[in-house]
């Protein structure tokens, strides 16, 4: 059966302006990420990983080429189209967690469901549910200051998942926690993706994040080097 | 517009101290405003009421060479009163120069001729009904201070009469009065109407007419002038309009302040939570959101200003209308109707007016540095980075 395609890019290239030149972060790209996907976007720093999310997050627009996310255009996209591809379909993780400091951990995760003018009920429903999955019920009343860095993560999975979107876009997720920590992100992001067949997409240069990818996409200066879409810890733990 | 003063409301909540400090500030703008407005509209609403009720009443017919800032008309400036004024509703004034000798000093006065018992001026004139050997004089306390006499003391009285013949007689000071009015007091001496015009040799003659407030539609007659309230009130209308626009000085500098405060909390929160905005626009909000996000909670500085200064302000602005602002003894010689306490007069108006204007300032001030969001790179705010 073939799988949906929720995301392509087509001859995708993105330029910055360096001094007077231009610099080439992403050349001639070419992908699709299908539903349910788990997927990393591997490479040195520098490499475009973080370009890449940046434009299928709708952040950012590519210089040429195109980029389609759940059918729609995203070059084309005015800044309020684009605003409300992100609100409803998106969800981002980022690397230091970005989560709003005067909030505590349930506004944080109801911050999204705002935007979506749900109702209160709605609202505090989703809320629960999904600050139940990531474990951090205690914590509910607590502000971002007062938790550890795995647990604001947590809190930012629980953020990025709350309007079950179509995408999960995480920069880096793991670069500022240790093992331990990754490990049990990691297998809540895996858990909810199974769960809710949403898209998971990283950019990571992190082993222990590799080593959960159902798909591997190393970039090396701005090129798909490989596109390796085996279950590559099934594969391992196979051998 | 209501999820933004939601979110805007509880970011200002959530920055804690950061944001107590400028709205104690703002709050303070409010209450200095207001109070300095009320302390003049206090003053205005006093110092007109005196000058009404103690000098000019419901307007004056002058006689027509009648020029109070210059002296030497009041030779020319007397004529019989006109008969159709004669009633209890006029009080006529004959004035005349006149020298007095305290303690062997010489020192010019204006002598003011009025019917004892007149009562169209709030001025204690039935003290001048006392018959006696003496010419009873009624002074105010500048003018007693300024000669050195009180009550009972006698003075001697050097005047000419209307065909420039030098008389004098003795006075009598029969009541110091405490009055507001520094034209009804300082370098006056009044005596009874008729005392004057027998000195003078001017029977039945004025140099003004008072009329009081229940007159209306004056009649035109010759020889005379009618001046209104308006004309009469000209000085001192100027003088509160310098008052006004020296206190707005004042006030606009407070409010400046207050507003470099908001203005400078403004950008320094868009420059230290631009991680913040980055987020705001990746979790979905649109740069406008973001852009009216920021400008609410500038405003809201306004509002929770509004709270604060009510606190302290109401009973501060209350207590000090009941008792009043003792005036230093100085401003006796500023020339113009200042009372020893003037009591703040604040209208809603006055209220309504400035939480306005301050709200509109901080409103305003609080958008101006959020235009810098619209060319911030979210891709580089999610980082922290300037763009």
């Amino acid at each position: 059966m073939d799988k949906q395609i929720i995301v392509q890019t087509k001859r995708l290239t993105k330029h910055f302006p360096v001094g007077g030149g231009q610099f080439t972060a992403l050349r001639d790209i070419n992908l699709t990420f299908s539903k349910g996907e788990f997927t990393g976007v591997v490479g040195p720093s520098g490499s475009g990983k973080t370009t890449l999310l940046n434009i299928i997050g709708s952040l950012d627009a590519p210089s040429e080429g195109s980029v389609t996310v759940l059918g729609k255009p995203v070059e084309a996209l005015t800044h309020k189209q684009a605003a409300d591809l992100r609100c409803r379909h998106l969800g981002f993780i980022f690397q230091t967690y970005n989560l709003l400091p005067v909030y505590t951990v349930y506004e944080n995760v109801e911050f999204p469901l705002l935007l979506l003018d749900l109702s209160a009920k709605e609202r505090e429903e989703a809320v629960l549910q999904a600050v139940e999955s990531v474990g951090l019920m205690p914590k509910l009343k607590s502000r971002p200051a007062q938790l550890s860095g795995g647990e604001c993560q947590r809190v930012a999975i629980a953020r990025a998942m709350v309007k079950k979107p179509a995408i999960v876009l995480a920069d880096e997720p793991t670069a500022n926690l240790d093992a331990e920590n990754s490990h049990h992100i990691l297998q809540t992001m895996e858990k909810l993706n199974t769960k809710f067949q949403t898209t998971f997409i990283f950019s990571t240069h992190d082993d222990k994040v590799i080593q959960y990818l159902r798909r591997k996409i190393t970039l090396e200066d701005g090129e798909v080097a490989e596109d390796q879409e085996a279950g590559i810890r099934d594969q391992e733990e196979e051998g | 517009m209501i999820l933004s003063l939601k979110l805007a409301y509880r970011n200002l909540i959530g920055a804690g101290l950061r944001t107590w400090l400028s709205v104690i500030v703002l709050s303070m703008s409010y209450v200095v405003i207001i109070w300095m407005q009320g302390f003049l509209e206090g003053w205005n609403q006093q110092a007109r009421r005196d000058t009404i009720e103690q000098e000019i009443g419901g307007g004056q017919y002058w006689h027509a060479h009648y020029d109070p800032y210059d002296s030497l008309t009041l030779k020319e400036s007397h004529a019989p009163a006109p008969a159709v004024l004669q009633s209890e509703n006029t009080a006529p004034i004959l004035i005349a120069q006149a020298t007095i000798y305290p303690q062997g000093r010489m020192q010019s006065v204006v002598l003011k001729g009025i019917d004892p018992a007149q009562s169209v001026l709030a001025l204690l004139t039935s003290a001048l009904a006392k018959k006696g050997a003496y010419l009873p004089v009624l002074l105010g306390e500048r003018a007693a201070k300024s000669a050195n006499l009180r009550v009972g003391d006698q003075v001697t009285v050097r005047w000419r009469d209307a065909h420039g013949t030098y008389d004098a007689r003795e006075a009598q000071v029969v009541h110091i009065m405490d009055t507001d009015v520094p034209t009804v007091d300082a370098g006056t001496f009044w005596v009874p109407l008729e005392d004057l015009r027998s000195m003078l040799q001017m029977p039945r003659e004025a140099t003004l007419l008072v009329v009081d407030e229940t007159f209306n539609d004056p009649p035109s007659l010759t020889g005379w002038v009618f001046r209104d309230q308006t004309f009469l009130l000209e000085d001192f209308t100027s003088m509160m309009k310098m008052e006004r626009v020296s206190s707005a000085i004042m006030y606009t500098i407070l409010l400046a302040l207050a507003l470099l405060a908001i203005f400078d909390t403004q950008v320094l929160s868009i420059f230290r939570r631009r991680r913040e905005i980055g987020t705001l626009i990746a979790l979905g909000m649109t740069r406008g959101g973001v852009i009216r996000l920021f400008t609410i909670e500038g405003a809201l500085h306004g509002v929770l200003a509004v709270g604060v200064a009510a606190l302290y302000g109401v009973p501060l602005l209350i207590w000090q209308a009941h008792v009043g602002l003792s005036m230093p003894e100085v401003v006796d010689n500023y020339g113009m109707a200042i009372a020893s306490t003037i009591y703040p007069a604040y209208s809603v108006r006055l209220v309504v007016g400035t939480v306005l204007l301050v709200m509109a300032a901080v409103t305003l001030i609080s958008y101006l540095p959020t235009r810098r969001i619209a060319r911030l790179n979210p891709t580089d705010a999610i980082r922290g980075k300037l763009s």
